[in-house]
This record gives structure tokens, sequence and C-alpha cells, in this order.
């Protein structure tokens, strides 16, 4: 068949609006597995041990299946059980709890590696247990934490592609409608290709960004 | 939970398991293959190897490997790639793990200390027998762990294969949610299995690591 580049700047607008979807989800659930992930980490440290113990099953399970399998079974599982939520809901739901459960791994060596005597000196300044932890350790916890956890942010962008099998018009599902349009999956899915690699290249530019600041305030 | 149901689709299951450590073991190893390669040019004194290397690692680290499988599977016929799903698959997951195993290999390349090099150099042996004698035994027990990393992700990886429909683990429980609107009895029957293939896998890796060790 042949390929045949000149299709593409009749979709470019579907191309770039599938761009920003991408863009729009990763940075939905990016601040969903931040936040989660610190979230989890206190959970996985500090929580009395009924809630520890099955918190640590979850985490195990969610690290030990493929990301794809747990989109289904959320998308899915939600609707057995009644709740039909938007495919995008759904996808930056799936997305942002199985990278929370990655950065809280990360987020925990972050917690276990910030001095004792922190604690203690917050302890004995008068703060509650909660507010050491909420005020002191976390925050210098997740500083020294923020390279790998931007790893995983990246990796985040590159998985965003799975949602499109739950339906999400993000940027690889953009390309397959204009493929089902014109045919010609090579061209688009090569385009497709350039725009993922373009937002990765903006992203790691925005992370190093963000870790040169919180150097240079530690 | 509807555990007969699970009785009764569990062989299924186990059938699609081996197609999945099918894909796991063969693109592991064209991985490994790719990685060595990948790791010699970044290494190399070539300039336009290093580049080629450079940017094998970027395009592949910094494109989804879903992308890179329907660029092969679906755009392969176009410029006379004709290849079946399963081997799309193979060679599309390898490809891609090949450039996370590149930087793993280089890192523990680099991470020997430099004065073996020199140590090597003064005593007389050229670069290769450095090299070959000298660094990559070192090397190689320090890569150890960090590619059990990545064969871990690459089992879970394999899932995404299921996209270009090779009917492996994650394919049959999609196909059995679809037919049965029973999905947490699904996730969980290929939830175990993954997680037994993981498991196996990492004894494996820190047996690996164990004997590897100096002792």
């Amino acid at each position: 068949m042949g390929l045949d580049f000149t299709v593409l700047p009749e979709f470019l607008d579907t191309l770039l609006l599938g761009s920003l979807w991408t863009i729009g989800i990763t940075l939905s659930a990016a601040i969903l597995s931040f936040f989660g992930g610190i979230l989890f980490a206190v959970i996985a440290l500090y929580a009395p041990a009924v809630v520890r113990y099955p918190f640590r099953l979850f985490a195990w399970l969610f690290m030990g299946t493929p990301l794809l399998l747990q989109l289904f079974l959320i998308y899915f599982g939600l609707i057995q059980i009644g709740v039909d939520l938007p495919a995008f809901v759904a996808g930056v739901i799936g997305l942002g709890l199985h990278f929370a459960v990655y950065n809280s791994d990360i987020i925990q060596a972050g917690i276990l590696a910030v001095d004792k005597g922190q604690f203690e000196g917050a302890r004995t300044l008068g703060l509650s247990n909660w507010q050491s932890i909420r005020k002191i350790i976390v925050p210098q916890a997740v500083r020294a934490v923020v390279p790998p956890i931007g790893n995983n942010m990246i990796a985040l962008l590159k998985d965003s592609a799975l949602v499109s099998v739950i339906g999400v018009t993000e940027l690889t599902l953009s390309a397959q409608l204009a493929i089902s349009k014109t045919f010609r999956p090579f061209e688009f899915y090569l385009a497709a290709a350039a725009c993922y690699y373009v937002i990765n290249l903006l992203l790691e530019a925005g992370l190093r960004r963000i870790e040169r600041r919180i150097q240079a305030a530690r | 939970m509807d555990f007969d149901l699970i009785f009764r689709v569990y062989p299924y299951f186990l059938q699609a398991a081996l197609v999945t450590i099918q894909l796991a073991v063969y693109s592991t190893a064209l991985g490994l293959i790719c990685g060595a390669l990948g790791a010699a040019a970044r290494l190399s004194r070539s300039k336009a190897l290093r580049f080629v290397g450079a940017a094998y690692v970027s395009v592949f680290r910094g494109t989804p490997a879903l992308i890179q499988l329907f660029i092969l599977y679906f755009g392969g016929p176009q410029i006379g790639i004709q290849l079946d799903a399963f081997e799309a698959g193979v060679i599309g997951l390898g490809v891609n793990i090949g450039a996370y195993m590149t930087e793993t290999m280089r890192g523990a390349i680099i991470s020997v200390d430099a004065g073996q090099n020199e140590a090597s150099r003064t005593l007389g042996m050229s670069r290769w027998q450095t090299m070959n004698k000298v660094i990559l035994p070192q090397a190689f027990r320090l890569m150890i762990r960090p590619l059990g990393v990545n064969i871990n992700a690459q089992i879970k990886g394999t899932a995404l294969v299921a996209a270009i429909s090779v009917v492996e683990l994650t394919y049959t429980a999609q196909r059995y949610i679809g037919s049965t609107y029973k999905p947490f009895e699904m996730f969980f029957l290929a939830g175990i299995i993954y997680m037994a293939i993981i498991y196996v896998t990492g004894l494996g890796i820190s047996w690996l690591d164990r004997r590897a060790a100096i002792r």
C-alpha cells in the first residue's frame, strides 16, 4: 500500500485534541497518584494493624497485576455494582490508583529515611503524633523522593495510552478514529508516537525544573 | 464471589497463562539481546554508534509501548512487514523492554569502579580483554537485580498484546468479563495467575543473585 503522509494535515486537529486529552488525563491521574501515594504511605506505616494488613494486601495485588487488567476491573466492575462512571473518570481513577501504589512504595522508603530525631524533636516540642507526621516527616520525605516519583509520572504518561481500550478519546484512540476513516495505520500511529514523544520531552523538562527548585529549597 | 464459575473457567485461564509465559520468555530473551547491543553501542568509541544507541533508548522509552505495538502490527503491512499477532507481540515487547535494559546494563557497567579499568590497561590488557575479563564479570553481578525489575515489568507488560487480540491471560479475562458479567471473579483469577508467575520469576532472580554473589 505504501506510505502517504499527506493525509495527516486533514486530521491535525483530531490529533491535537487527543494530545490535550492525554495531557489532561495524565495530569489528573498524576495529582491523584501523588496525594494518593502520600496517603497510602502513611496508612501502610502508621495505621492500626486492622487497616494496615488488608491495605498491604491491596497494594500487593495492584503491584502484581497488569494495569490493563485493573482498568477492565474498574470500568466493568463498577458497572456491575451499579456505578456507571464516564470512561474518563474510570481511566483517571485506574491510572491514579495504580501509580499511587507505586508512589506509596517510594514515599514509604523516604519516610523511613527521615532521621528519627525529627519525629522525637517534634513530639518534644508539643506537636501531636499526627501533626508531627503531617508537618515534619512527610514534607521532608516527599522532597527526598521527587526524582523517582517524577520517573513514575513519565511512566504514567506512556501508560495513559491504555485508557484508549476503555474508550477514552485521548491521543491513541484519536489516532484510531483517523485510521478508521483513512485506513492508514502506519502514518497515524507514527504521528501519535511523535506527539507522545513531544509531550514526554515537555514533561521531563517540567520535572527537571521542579527538581531544581526543591534542591534549592533544601 | 462465584467460586463455581471460577472452577469452571480456570482451565481456559491456565491455557492462556501458557501464552503469557511464552510471550514473556521470548520477549525477555529478545530484550536482553537488544539491551546488550544497545549498551555496547552507547559505550562504544564511535560517535555514530553512541548516537544510534541513545536514539534507540530515547525513542522507545519516550513513546508508549502500546503505540509501538500498533505501528508494528497494524502499520507493518504498509511497509511490507507481515506478522501474526503473537510475533508482533514478541518483537514489539522485546524491542521496547530492550531500551530499558540498555540503560540497566549500561548503568551496571559504568558503576564498576574506574580504577579497575585503569589498572587492567596498565597491566597491559587490551580494551577488549579488560571489558571481557575484568569489567563485565563484575557488571553482571550488579545487573541481575535491576534486570529482574525490568523482567517483572515485562511480565505485566505482556497484557498489552491483548489489544492486538493475542489470546493471552488479560484477553481471556476480558472476554470472560464480557460473556459472564463477573469482572471481580475474572480479575481475581487472572490476578492470581499473574502473581504466581511473577513470584516464581522473583525466586529465580533471587537464586541467580545469590549464586553470583562473591563469597
